[in-house]
C-alpha cells in the first residue's frame, strides 16, 4: 500500500449505558492511504460510525476510547492537547454527515456559515473569506453561487446542503475527508451526483475520503479499499474488486448474495437468517456463527484471530484458519 | 398452541421494565427519596397520628387556655384549650384530603376536556379551549375568594364547605392541564401508530383511551404532583382568609389564622409555627418529588 | 378479466398553503394531480419515485386517509369516498397500510398482542377467548415466536418490529395492502427478510399490493407491474419486464442508470440529471421533467404529454417516444 495518511491501531471504543458494557469499537486497526477512498461498510449497530468519530475524538459520554491509537502525520491524536486537536478538526481532518440538515444552523444563512468555518481555520479576512466560499460553492457544482450565499438551510433541498456541507468540509483543504452516510438520506438520482462530485474532488485534490455506508451497491461505485465490520470487529478487508469477486467472511458474502439487482432477477431473495447480537451480550464465540451458515465447532468457541496472508485481502473466520483458504476463494461467486 | 398462554416468569417480568426502570432511577435520587419519606411520614402523622393522641381535636380544656408546649401538650394549647399537636394532626387529614381530591378531580377533568379537545379538533377544540383561556385570564385567587365569597352570602353548612372548596379548587386547576394534555395530544396525533390505528379502524373512543392518554401519563404524573402541592396551597389560602373550610373544622390554613392578632402572633409562636411548617414543608416535598419525576421520565435521560 | 381490485380514475389531491389566519390559501402543493391505475386481485404493484413526487399520498388517500381533492376510488367496485362512515370502518379491514418507519407506528406503551389483537376484537374478528390464540398464529406466520406477545414494542429491533407491523395488518386478513417503504429504514441483512416475507404472505393469501419504494431494485424484485411518478404524476407504467428490458422514458433511464449496483467491475453510461426534483407546487409548464430531462426539446415545455399507450404492456407520458 501507498504511504498512508492516517493508521488506527486497536482501537477500542466501549459505551457504558446502565451498568452494562457495549464493544462498540473492538480492536480495529486500518490505514487510509493517501488520496484513495475507503469504505467501512456494516449494518446499523456493527460500530462504523463510532469508528469515524473515534478517529476526531467526538465520542461524547456514555461513550470512551479506551484504547488504541489513531497516528495521522505521525501524532497520536488519542493523545493530542485540546488546542492541537481543535486545529486538526476542520483544518486536516473534516467530516460531513447523514442528515445535512440538522448539520447547518437555520438561522443563519450558508454564507455565513461557511464564511464563519473559514475565517476560524485560515488568515483570511470577511471578504477574502466570502470570495472563497463562492469559489468553493462552485466547486461543489452548485448553480448561482451568490443566490445560494445568502440563502438559509430550508430554502435549499437535502441534495444542495449536502453539497454545501461538502463545500465548508473542503473549505481548509482537508487532507482527510470522513463522510458518515452522507448519501443515505438523498434520492438516487441525487445520490448518484454526489458520489460523482465525491470522486470528482478526490482525483482533483488527492485528498483521501473515509467513507462509511451500509449500501455495498455505494460501496462498489465509490471505494478502493473495503472494510467491512460486524457487531464492532473488523471483519474482512480487501481492495475493492478483490471484495465483490472473491468475498471470503460468509457475512459479506450473504450481504453481496441478498441485495435484489436489477436484470438479475430470483424467485427468492437470499436472506442471512437471525439478528444482529446485542454488543453488551458477547461471548468469546464468533460473533456472526449463530447466523452463519457454514458455522464450525470452533466458531461457537472462539473469536477467530485477524489472519493477514500477505495480500491485501484479510479477513476474521475459521474457516481460512487451515488452509482452506485457496479453494474456499475459488469455490465463491 | 398450548404453549402460548404460558410465558416464563422472567420475560413477564420484563415487559414491566419502562417502570420498574423509571422506579429504581427514582430511588438513586436522595432528595426525591427523602421527599417521598417525609409525605408518608406525613400522612402516617395525620391520619394515624390522632388515634395515638389521648386528647381529642375538638376537646376543649377551659383550664389549659393558650398554654405554651410542655411535657403533656407537645406543641401547646390554643385559645379554647384544645392540644394543638393533635388539631395539627386532624388538620393534616383535611389539608391533604383536600390537596389529593382536587388534584384528582382536575387531573379527570383536564385530562379528559384536554384530550377531546386536542383529537376532535375544530369548533369542540375552540369551545373548550376558549373557557379554559377565559378561566386562566382571570387570577385564580380572586376567583376563588369571589366563590368563596357568594358561598357565604348563601350560608352553605360548614360541613358541605370542605367538598365545595375542593371543586372550587379544581375548577381553577383545569385549564393549564387541559391546555398541556392538549399539547400533548396534538403532537400524539401526528405519531405514526396513531395513523396505523386510523387504518386499523379502531374507534375514537379506544384510540382516545388506549392509545393517546396512555402516552401521556408521564406528564400526568408530574403534573398531579404540582397539582396537590397547588391544592393544598389553595386551600391554606382560602381558610387563612375565612374563605375555604371554616372552624369549628381545623385545616392548616386556618390554623394560621391565629397570627393575624398580634400578640399571638408575638408572644405564643407554637400557635401559628407548626401548621406554617406543615404547609411549608409537604408543598417543597410534592414539589421536589415531582421534579425528580420528571427528570427520570424524561426521554432524554434514557440516553437516547 | 373480471373487475380490478382497485380502480383509481383521475385522483388529485391537493394540499393547500395557508399565509395568514383568515386569508384563503395562497396556493396548492399538487401532491397528487391526475392519476389512473388499476390493480388487479393478487398483483403486485409497484410505485417508484423519488422523495416529493407524491407516491405516500397517493397510497393514503387510496385508502382514504386523507380526503381526496377530485378523482375517484373504487375498491371492489365501491367508491371509498362517498361511502358511508359505518362502511368505511368495515372496509378498513380488508385494506391495510404498512408505514414506513417501525419504530414509530407501534405505540410504546402497548404490549404487541394487545396491539394486533386489538383490531380483531374491534372489528368483532374474535373473541376475548380465542384472540391469544389468534394472534399467536398470526406471529408465527410472520416469523415471530408467539411467547413475544407480552412484550412492549421498545424490546425489539427494527426488523423484528416491522414483522409485528405485518403482522397487525395482516391478522384483519385484508385483500389489498400498501405497503409504504417497508424495508428502507431496514438493514440489509433484515430487507431480504422482510422482502421474502412479503412476497410469502402473497402467494399464501392471494393479497394484492400496492408496494411504494424508492428502490428500483426492490420493486423490479416484487412487482409484477410498475409505476414511475414523478412530481404528482406517473410518467411511465409497464411491466415489470418490459420496464427493465425496454425503458422508454428519459427519467426511469435516469433511475435506472442512477441505482448503485453492487459490482465494482461494471462501467455503465450514466444518464446524469441536472439539479432537484422542482416543487410541486408550481410544477414546470408542459413536461414536468423538461427542467431536468437531458433531451428536452421546445414542445416539452409547451405541451402536458399525455401517457400513451406504447405497447400491450406499456404506457409512457413523452413527447419524444
Amino acid at each position: 500500500m501507498e504511504e498512508p495518511i492516517i493508521r488506527v491501531n486497536h482501537l477500542q471504543t466501549y459505551f457504558y449505558v446502565d451498568s452494562r458494557i457495549s464493544r462498540a469499537v473492538d480492536d480495529v486497526s486500518f490505514s487510509i492511504p493517501k488520496g484513495k477512498i475507503v469504505c467501512i461498510v456494516g449494518e446499523s449497530g456493527c460500530g462504523k460510525s463510532v469508528t469515524a468519530l473515534s478517529l476526531l475524538r467526538l465520542i461524547s459520554d456514555p461513550g470512551k476510547i479506551l484504547g488504541g491509537e489513531v497516528l495521522f502525520q505521525e501524532q497520536d491524536v488519542l493523545k493530542m492537547n485540546t488546542k492541537d486537536l481543535h486545529n486538526l478538526r476542520g483544518n486536516q481532518i473534516s467530516m460531513i454527515f447523514q442528515e445535512p440538515m440538522t448539520s447547518l444552523n437555520p438561522v443563519f444563512t450558508i454564507g455565513r456559515q461557511i464564511v464563519e468555518t473559514i475565517v476560524e481555520h485560515t488568515l483570511l479576512d470577511e471578504k477574502q473569506a466570502w470570495k472563497k466560499a463562492v469559489g468553493l460553492i462552485e466547486r461543489v457544482d452548485l448553480p448561482r453561487a451568490e443566490q445560494i450565499m445568502t440563502s438559509y438551510p430550508h430554502e435549499l433541498s437535502g441534495g444542495m446542503l449536502q453539497r454545501v456541507m461538502i463545500a465548508i468540509a473542503l473549505s481548509c483543504d482537508p487532507s482527510l475527508l470522513i463522510a458518515d452516510e452522507p448519501t443515505t438520506a438523498l434520492d438516487v438520482t441525487i445520490q448518484a451526483q454526489v458520489l460523482d462530485l465525491l470522486k470528482g474532488i478526490r482525483d482533483e485534490s488527492d485528498m483521501s475520503i473515509l467513507f462509511i455506508t451500509h449500501d455495498l451497491g455505494v460501496v462498489a461505485e465509490i471505494a478502493d479499499y473495503v472494510i467491512v465490520m460486524y457487531a464492532g470487529k473488523k471483519i474482512e478487508e480487501a481492495p475493492i474488486i478483490d471484495l465483490f469477486q472473491n468475498p471470503r467472511h460468509p457475512y459479506t458474502k450473504g450481504l453481496l448474495k441478498s441485495r435484489p439487482i436489477i436484470g438479475q432477477h430470483q424467485d427468492r431473495l437470499y436472506s442471512i437468517r437471525g439478528q444482529v447480537p446485542d454488543l453488551s451480550e458477547l461471548g468469546q464465540n464468533c460473533y456472526f456463527c449463530d447466523r452463519c451458515e457454514e458455522c464450525l465447532d470452533i466458531c461457537k468457541e472462539k473469536y477467530p484471530p485477524y489472519l493477514s496472508d500477505g495480500s491485501q485481502h484479510n479477513t476474521a473466520c475459521w474457516l481460512y484458519e487451515k488452509g482452506e483458504l485457496n479453494e474456499s476463494a475459488s469455490g465463491t461467486n | 398452541m398450548s404453549t402460548i398462554k404460558q410465558k416464563p416468569a422472567a420475560e413477564r417480568k420484563k415487559s414491566k421494565s419502562i417502570w420498574t426502570e423509571s422506579f429504581r432511577r427514582l430511588l438513586k435520587n436522595k432528595t426525591a427519596v427523602f421527599s417521598a419519606c417525609f409525605l408518608i411520614l406525613m400522612f402516617l402523622f395525620s391520619f394515624v397520628g390522632p388515634l395515638l393522641s389521648p386528647y381529642g381535636a375538638d376537646a376543649m380544656d377551659v383550664t389549659l387556655m393558650k398554654y405554651p408546649p410542655s411535657l403533656f401538650h407537645w406543641l401547646g394549647t390554643d385559645d379554647y384549650g384544645r392540644d394543638v399537636l393533635t388539631r395539627l394532626m386532624t388538620a393534616g387529614q383535611i389539608s391533604l384530603t383536600v390537596g389529593l381530591a382536587s388534584m384528582v378531580l382536575s387531573l379527570v377533568l383536564g385530562a379528559l376536556l384536554g384530550a377531546i379537545a386536542g383529537y376532535y379538533g375544530g369548533i369542540v377544540d375552540s369551545m373548550i379551549m376558549r373557557i379554559a383561556d377565559i378561566l386562566l385570564s382571570i387570577p385564580s385567587l380572586p376567583l376563588l375568594i369571589i366563590i368563596a365569597a357568594l358561598l357565604s352570602e348563601f350560608k352553605v353548612p360548614t360541613d358541605y364547605r370542605i367538598y365545595i372548596v375542593m371543586m372550587m379548587i379544581s375548577f381553577v386547576g383545569w385549564p393549564r392541564l387541559a391546555r398541556l394534555i392538549r399539547g400533548q395530544i396534538l403532537s400524539l396525533r401526528e405519531q405514526m401508530y396513531i395513523k396505523a390505528a386510523d387504518v386499523l379502524g379502531l374507534s375514537s373512543r379506544r384510540k382516545i383511551f388506549h392509545h393517546l392518554l396512555p402516552n401521556t401519563y408521564p406528564l400526568l404524573i408530574v403534573v398531579a404532583t404540582l397539582q396537590t402541592a397547588a391544592g393544598i396551597l389553595n386551600e391554606s389560602t382560602l381558610s387563612f382568609l375565612g374563605l375555604g373550610v371554616v372552624a369549628p373544622t381545623a385545616t392548616w390554613g386556618n390554623m394560621i389564622t391565629i397570627a393575624n392578632n398580634l400578640i399571638d402572633f408575638q408572644k405564643r409562636p407554637w400557635l401559628w409555627i407548626p401548621p406554617g411548617m406543615a404547609i411549608f414543608l409537604t408543598v417543597v416535598a410534592i414539589n421536589v418529588l415531582g421534579d425528580a419525576i420528571r427528570d427520570v421520565l424524561d426521554p432524554k435521560m434514557k440516553g437516547r | 378479466m373480471s373487475q380490478p381490485l382497485v380502480q383509481i380514475n383521475d385522483l388529485k389531491k391537493y394540499f393547500p398553503i395557508k399565509s395568514s389566519f383568515f386569508g384563503k390559501p395562497t396556493g396548492y402543493i399538487k401532491a397528487v394531480d391526475g392519476i389512473s391505475l388499476q390493480i388487479e386481485k393478487g398483483e403486485a404493484f409497484g410505485l417508484v419515485g423519488e422523495s416529493g413526487s407524491g407516491k405516500s399520498t397517493l397510497g393514503q388517500t387510496i385508502l382514504r386517509m386523507h380526503e381526496k381533492t377530485s378523482g375517484q376510488i373504487l375498491f371492489d367496485g365501491k367508491d371509498i369516498h362517498t361511502i358511508s362512515k359505518k362502511e368505511l370502518v368495515h372496509l378498513r379491514t380488508r385494506m391495510q397500510y404498512i408505514f414506513q418507519d417501525p419504530y414509530s407506528s407501534l405505540n410504546p406503551k402497548i404490549r404487541i398482542g394487545d396491539a394486533i389483537g386489538e383490531p380483531l376484537l374491534e372489528h368483532g374478528l374474535a373473541t376475548k377467548s380465542d384472540v391469544d390464540d389468534k394472534v399467536g398464529n398470526i406471529l408465527t406466520m410472520c416469523g415471530m415466536a408467539p411467547r413475544f406477545m407480552d412484550r412492549y414494542p421498545h424490546e425489539f429491533s427494527g426488523g423484528q418490529r416491522q414483522r409485528i407491523v405485518i403482522a397487525r395488518a395482516m391478522a384483519l386478513n385484508p385483500d389489498f395492502i400498501v405497503a409504504d417503504e417497508p424495508v428502507s429504514s431496514l438493514d440489509v441483512s433484515i430487507q431480504a427478510q422482510i422482502i421474502n416475507l412479503f412476497s410469502d404472505l402473497r402467494e399464501q393469501r392471494e393479497l394484492s399490493y400496492l408496494f411504494i419504494s424508492h428502490d428500483l431494485s426492490i420493486v423490479e424484485h416484487l412487482c409484477s407491474r410498475i409505476a414511475i411518478m414523478y412530481l404528482g404524476i406517473i410518467v411511465e407504467l409497464a411491466t415489470r419486464d418490459e420496464l427493465f428490458s425496454n425503458p422508454v422514458h428519459p427519467y426511469t433511464k435516469a433511475l435506472l442508470s442512477a441505482v448503485p449496483i453492487p459490482d465494482p467491475t461494471l462501467d455503465r453510461h450514466r444518464i446524469e440529471l441536472k439539479g432537484d426534483i422542482p416543487s410541486p407546487e408550481k410544477p414546470p409548464s408542459g413536461c414536468r421533467f423538461h427542467t431536468r430531462c437531458p433531451f428536452a426539446k421546445d414542445i416539452c415545455r409547451e405541451q402536458v404529454p399525455e401517457l400513451r399507450q406504447a405497447n400491450e404492456d406499456h404506457q409512457v407520458a413523452c413527447h419524444l417516444f
